[in-house]
């Protein structure tokens, strides 16, 4: 019971992205995957939820095979992924943005108890029911794309750079929501983030990508203490 | 007085069946990026099978609902055979991004050329339903008939159904969240490739029923190679623009603007400048208001 | 590719070696040929409007029947009421539908491939319902267009026939020649770079909407030209001479020459040509039904441009450059 990558690789073009690497996240664990620009972290990200169909080697959630199956199948296999960059629909409502994350459930009853258990969780999404996305500022828009996949009850979240572009109040904020979700919902989460303190604060283990390789791994809080990353990747 | 509400009804009747057009037309555009300019033999030939229904069951209204199921059909097979093909193989190269206007084009010849390789071009016509009578008032009679009437009712009605399918069922919101934005639709689970086939679908039975309103409307008659359903397509297209091509009630207003317009020209200027006044009614709104009457602020460079 | 670097008079020579062959190949078939060698020059210059406007400019016209209209018109207009020589009133047919081109032109350049080419399908299924408004346009019946029987020194033995053919073989060499040119010329490598990636030809300091126009107002010009050759084909100018389905059997015409170079225009120009009397030798054998003798010309029309499309989507022609290229590949690494 356990997300097992072993020689996970993907080209773009001429360019390999991702050099064969291996890693397991335990069911249960945050697992922060922090890296610099261009380290592949999107493009791990997009391999395991079936974005990218051109990866190689295998990534194993639970004994299925995630890779070059299509996303829409993943998430009824309990994978979600919330892509870079606020995924919302910004011409829907929030409440048809939480909808849409569980329409393929067929379940109205369940999706209505989920839906109330997460607006429990974040009452300004709760006042905003009706207006379209377009009208929520960014850290809410980033809440309400969680949102929509856990609408999916996941077991495995992929969540890329939830902290992107957010001012560092509500950096802290989100973090600390992805941190209480994990565990009061039981899941398994992969974040990547670039902001690495910040995720691996929250984190149970942590993972440095350099160039498409493995630079360090490892329990979060040793990797906060490593001198190496911390002078590569924390700034300090 | 009498000559003004009748034009305005007129124009509201022709302008709902551009509206039900320009509604096929979006709906492709919005799922596949594709002005499917095929609509018209589409249309065409779902109006024939309409046809044919009236000819054995005498029931207008039976013809239309059996044209427009007949229209959902041959637009689902269109895109599951005949795009899907086209993309896989011309995703690149020069003529990559003209390619799926060529191909439609050219299924718009061979649906209407094989159409009347099998019935011939010969007129055939649509009896009406009910009289084309028009009504009078105070002893003016209006060219406004209860089969106009008809006519604009039935669009009417399946346009607000179309709006109800959009806004109220699941369907509709994974239609929408397919056609803004397919990624996040399908890490949502959303079958795209499958709602996108669905959307071809609900626009073959919108376009059926915009040719099935239109025969009678007009003259009656029907022939393969009317130029009739060259017009509706390219008054389809217009109020599609106008309404800014992304927008479903965009394109209602659209085709109801467009039908007034045309209307008023008809009655009060000339019969044979409506369609320059279409042509320049198009221009002024790609230069003056590229995004439609409606529309976000998008380019036009797709 | 080429070994030998053509320059603009080694061309000009090979165009005018071709303009003798032609002439002599006149001579020696019948008039059914000499005729049709007309209607293929006409193709020619029109097609290479198309291939100008879409494959070098990457901007589609799904009515380019409509400026063949307006050329049309204007030759015969000029010729009946001012009675200008034949060569003047080709003239003022290109002028005249480069004007009308760079109206449209401009507005085209704002637009992308579908808007752009809706707006030329609306253009072409309306432009002839202007013939009813103004009566100078003849309404249905149109206009007379009679270039006048060939000069007698020729001999009375050269037909009208062969006559149509000598100006329209004349018009597309000068055409093509003309565009050869203007395709090797700095506004050609703006085209391509245009075509290929606006943004990037935008930061080279190529202003995309002049461009766009530019492109858009040349290819109207030489299909004003090939319209009036074909008013001339034809005698007349009316609004069924100048149907949708001239439009669509352009653009198949363009598309089965290969819409991204000129090499192939006379590949589209020939199954133009033929496709008529293909069609009435299948119908023949069918039995002459009225259904098939109307529509088969239709449908291998489109069923052509679907299938080119499909199978071949770059055009014959660079498909079997690519071919050949492959193969010299295989030859030279084995």
């Amino acid at each position: 019971m356990s997300l097992q990558v072993t020689d996970l690789s993907v080209d773009h073009g001429a360019i390999r992205a991702i050099n064969k690497i291996t890693f397991r996240v335990e069911t249960g664990e945050l697992a922060a995957v922090i890296g610099a620009n261009g380290s592949g972290k999107t493009t791990l990200l997009r391999a395991l939820s079936g974005l990218n169909r051109s990866a190689q080697g295998s990534a194993k959630w639970k004994d299925f095979e995630l890779l070059h199956t299509k996303p829409e199948l993943l998430v009824r296999r309990g994978v979600s992924h919330v892509s870079e960059g606020k995924s919302v629909i910004p011409e829907l409502s929030v409440e048809e943005n939480l909808s849409l994350g569980a329409l393929w459930r067929h379940d109205r009853a369940g999706s209505l108890q989920m839906r109330d258990k997460l607006l429990e969780h974040f009452p300004r999404l709760a006042e905003r029911l009706k207006q379209s996305a377009d009208t929520l500022s960014g850290g809410e828009r980033q809440m309400l794309a969680i949102c929509r996949a856990l609408m999916s009850q996941p077991e495995l979240l992929l969540l890329d750079e939830p902290s992107l572009g957010l001012a560092p109040l509500m950096v802290a904020q989100i973090f600390q929501n992805i941190r209480d979700l994990t565990t009061t919902m039981g899941l398994t989460v992969i974040l990547v983030e670039q902001n690495a303190m910040s995720a691996l604060k929250v984190a149970d283990i942590g993972i440095v990508l350099n160039l498409g390789s493995i630079a360090a791994s490892g329990p979060a809080k040793s990797l906060i203490a490593d001198p190496q990353v911390r002078a590569a990747y924390l700034g300090y | 007085m009498y000559q003004f509400i009748n034009t305005v009804l007129i124009g509201i009747t022709s302008g709902a069946i551009y509206s039900l057009m320009a509604i096929a037309l979006v709906l492709v555009w919005r799922s596949t990026r594709v002005v499917n300019f095929a609509q018209a033999g589409m249309a065409l030939l779902s109006t024939y099978i309409g046809y044919e229904c009236i000819q054995r069951f005498h029931s207008f209204w039976l013809a239309l609902f059996i044209a427009m199921i007949a229209g959902a059909g041959i637009a689902a097979a269109v895109d599951s055979v005949f795009m899907r093909t086209l993309f896989r193989r011309v995703s690149h190269g020069p003529i990559a991004g003209v390619a799926p206007i060529i191909a439609t084009l050219g299924l718009l010849g061979l649906i209407r050329a094989g159409l009347g390789l099998f019935v011939g071009n010969a007129d055939v016509s649509i009896r009406p339903p009910v009289s084309n009578i028009g009504y009078t008032i105070s002893g003016h009679t209006l060219a406004f008939s209860p089969l106009k009437l008809v006519i604009v009712s039935s669009a009417m009605t399946l346009m607000l159904a179309l709006s109800l399918l959009f806004s109220k069922t699941n369907i509709g919101l994974s239609l929408r969240a397919s056609a803004f934005s397919p990624e996040i639709a399908r890490l949502a689970g959303v079958k795209v490739d499958r709602v996108r086939t669905l959307g071809w679908a609900i626009a073959g039975a919108a376009g059926a029923a915009a040719g099935i309103l239109q025969t009678p409307n007009g003259t009656g008659a029907l022939s393969p190679d009317s130029l009739d359903f060259s017009l509706l397509l390219v008054f389809g297209f217009i109020a599609a623009v106008i309404g800014g091509l992304d927008s479903l009630l965009g394109a209602v207003l659209g085709g109801l603007l467009l039908g007034l317009v045309l209307a008023f020209v008809l009655t009060y200027i000339s019969g044979s400048l409506v369609f320059i006044t279409a042509f320049v009614l198009l221009i002024i709104v790609l230069l003056v208001r590229p995004q439609g009457i409606i529309g976000m602020n998008r380019g036009r460079r797709a | 590719m080429h070994k030998i670097k053509s320059t603009n008079f080694t061309r000009l020579l090979f165009f005018i070696v071709l303009g003798v062959g032609l002439f002599l190949l006149g001579n020696r078939v019948d008039e059914l040929r000499v005729y049709q060698g007309a209607t293929l020059a006409m193709y020619v210059i029109a097609i290479s409007s198309i291939i100008l406007l879409t494959g070098y400019s990457g901007q589609v016209s799904l009515g380019h029947g409509a400026m063949l209209a307006i050329g049309g018109y204007a030759a015969a207009l000029a010729h009946e009421h001012l009675g200008l020589p034949i060569w003047i009133c080709f003239s003022i047919a290109v002028l005249a539908a480069a004007a009308a081109g760079a109206v449209l032109g401009t507005a085209a350049a704002r637009l992308s491939g579908p808007y752009l080419a809706g707006t030329t399908l609306a253009l072409a299924v309306g432009l002839p319902s202007i013939a009813n408004q103004f009566p100078i346009l003849g309404g249905e019946q149109g206009l007379l267009f009679d270039v006048g029987a060939p000069p007698a020194r020729l001999g009375a033995d050269f037909t009208q026939y062969k006559w149509y053919f000598w100006i329209a073989a004349l018009a597309a060499l000068i055409a093509i020649w003309w565009l050869q040119n203007i395709l090797r010329s700095r506004y050609g490598r703006m085209w391509r770079a245009v075509r290929g990636n606006e943004v990037a030809a935008e930061l080279a300091g190529i202003h995309i909407g002049k461009s766009k126009t530019l492109a858009f107002t040349v290819s109207s010009g030489l299909a004003g030209l090939a319209g009036g050759v074909l008013a001339m084909t034809i005698s007349t100018v009316s609004p069924s001479a100048f149907p949708l389905s001239l439009s669509f059997s352009l653009l198949t015409g363009a598309v089965l020459a290969g819409v991204s170079t000129l090499s192939g225009v006379i590949i589209g120009a020939l199954t133009l040509v033929a496709t008529p009397e293909i069609a009435d030798a299948i119908s023949r054998r069918l039995g002459n039904s009225e259904n098939v003798t109307t529509n088969l010309p239709g449908l291998l029309v489109s069923a052509l441009l679907i299938l080119v499309v499909l199978l071949v989507p770059n055009g014959p022609v660079e498909q079997w450059r690519k071919f050949r290229a492959r193969s010299l590949h295989e030859v030279t690494h084995r």
